[in-house]
């Protein structure tokens, strides 16, 4: 058996690439994932030909993405559309390579939800407390938040931090989709989708497509960007209460601790250790959990803790360098490996981290992950 | 006028707290070998993994533990409704139930302590719903 330590800096990032964002009719999941896919083997020159492995997310048919990429690999395996398979994709991808089952993974995400109007709500996603009117992921943690302002005292303008910094680095991305700068005004005179939340706490809705190429460390040295190495990874799930779906009663503070240490102790770093945290931001209120669930801050104390912009370049601890899924791209954790990747290789210009050698990433989700990427 | 927003789908498994709350009686499916209870309910107990789950009537006294105000009518039968209130409820028994808390007043608190209401919507479907106790 091996022991999940063993695999700490057996796997690399070799090849990363995205679509532009936005909003695309005349395409489809399989078009831009071809896209995507293709900006991943340029970046770092393989021959298509000996990827061997295909991990697709919130893409119909595995099959039919590998007829399309003329792709015949020996691993395959599909992912729901839920955000939380982008970590649980990189962790199960690293694990089939470690074990032989394959040698080059392509990992695809593509969605296509502006341009068909999807609404992650409604009929489009029965729940059990349909009844009650209460449906959609920005309900469940609007729900997790006001449990938080009143067991801690946090406030919205607290809240507000995390927006305005992700906005700010989205203004630092040319390819991100929302750009001009917010404040901590505008978040508080948003309009409210779910109260306590309002609009500037939601992610967007866009469509695009990510890809990772994956490879053993030992084949990473051949292709042209250096190799970026996955030294740490944790899990923890938590299924009650799914039928309270997207909810967790202590805002997975039990999960992310266990995944955070799981992944820490794995890589053998510290939060001291991480330049920049790169973290699942669907609803504005999961980078409040993570930092607490994770330790970067006691539980309650995140309100604080990301005061006066601490989450921004520069400053504290970077996060979501790229914008995040509330300013640059809904590309459901996927978009924010590929950031983790490309700060590592020293590749994003002005919203670089200095000296970047050690990114985290996680997901406060039902089933949660974290991810220590740091230069090969 | 009639009722255009979402119902409770068709489900044998949870036939019998539809038809309890039609007559004002609040049921959560239990345990008989380790009492363990829960809505929804389950094939088997999450606990014990026990077949034979049966159910009992709830004291409908709970607590607040968090409530949110919806602003965006995902259906359409709510738009004449907006904001409308939902509330997490722990019930004394121990689960926690999503349902509408039926006070406007914005003088709220974790642990306020709630009692269930029941709102027939229709002549098949009455709700649970919770008020301030």
């Amino acid at each position: 058996m091996v022991h999940l330590h063993e695999l700490k800096n057996k796997v690399a990032v070799i090849g990363v690439g995205n679509t532009r964002y936005g909003n695309f009719p005349e395409t489809d999941d399989y078009g831009l994932a071809a896209q995507a896919f293709r900006a991943a083997v340029d970046d770092c020159g393989i021959d298509k030909n000996r990827i061997d492995g295909l991990l697709v997310s919130r893409i119909p048919y595995y099959a039919r993405m590998g007829e399309i990429l003329g792709l015949n690999p020996r691993w395959t395996i599909t992912l729901p559309a839920h955000g939380r398979m982008s970590g649980m994709g990189v962790i199960e991808a690293a694990a089939a390579i470690a074990a032989g089952l394959c040698n080059y993974a392509v990992l695809l995400y593509a969605n296509i939800g502006r341009s068909r109007r999807v609404n992650y709500g409604g009929d489009e996603a029965p729940g059990t407390w349909d009844p009650w009117g209460f449906t959609s992921p920005g309900a469940a943690h609007a729900l997790a938040f006001r449990r938080h302002m009143e067991l801690y005292g946090t406030t919205t303008r607290q809240l507000a931090e995390v927006s305005v910094a992700i906005r700010y680095h989205a203004g630092l991305n040319p390819d991100a989709v929302m750009r001009t700068p917010i404040t901590i005004e505008d978040h508080e005179n948003a309009r409210f989708i779910t109260a306590p939340l309002r609009l500037l706490d939601y992610c967007l809705i866009n469509d695009g497509a990510v890809c990772l190429i994956l490879t053993s460390r030992d084949r990473a040295k051949d292709f042209k960007k250096p190799p970026v190495l996955i030294s740490g990874f944790g899990g923890q799930d938590t299924y009650s209460p799914s039928s309270i779906a997207n909810f967790d009663i202590d805002f997975w503070h039990p999960a992310l601790s266990a995944a955070g240490r799981q992944a820490y102790e794995m890589a053998g770093v510290t939060h001291t250790d991480v330049d920049a945290l790169m973290c699942y931001d669907n609803f504005s209120p999961t980078v409040l959990f993570s930092l607490e669930g994770l330790g970067f801050c006691g539980r309650g104390e995140s309100g604080g803790f990301v005061a006066d912009g601490a989450l921004r370049l520069g400053n504290r601890l970077p996060v979501n360098t790229d914008g995040g899924h509330l300013s640059n791209a809904y590309m459901q954790g996927w978009a924010l490996n590929v950031e983790a990747v490309r700060q590592l290789r020293g590749d994003c210009g002005a919203r670089q981290v200095p000296d970047c050698e050690v990114v985290q990433y996680v997901q406060a989700t039902p089933c949660t992950r974290s991810i220590i990427y740091t230069r090969g | 006028m009639p009722y255009t927003k979402p119902l409770p789908r068709p489900d044998a498994l949870a036939a019998p707290f539809w038809a309890a709350a039609r007559q004002s009686r609040l049921l959560l499916q239990h345990c008989p070998a380790c009492g363990d209870m829960r809505f929804p309910p389950s094939p088997v107990c999450p606990n014990c993994l026990a077949d034979g789950q049966d159910w009992i009537e709830a004291s409908g006294q709970g607590t607040l533990e968090s409530w949110i105000d919806m602003h965006r009518a995902y259906w359409d039968g709510y738009k004449d409704d907006l904001p409308y209130r939902v509330c997490l409820v722990r019930l004394r028994e121990g689960p926690l139930l999503v349902s509408n808390l039926v006070d406007r007043t914005d003088d709220l608190r974790l642990g306020l302590p709630v009692k269930v209401v029941f709102d027939a919507v229709t002549e098949d479907v009455t709700l649970p719903k919770f008020t301030l106790a």
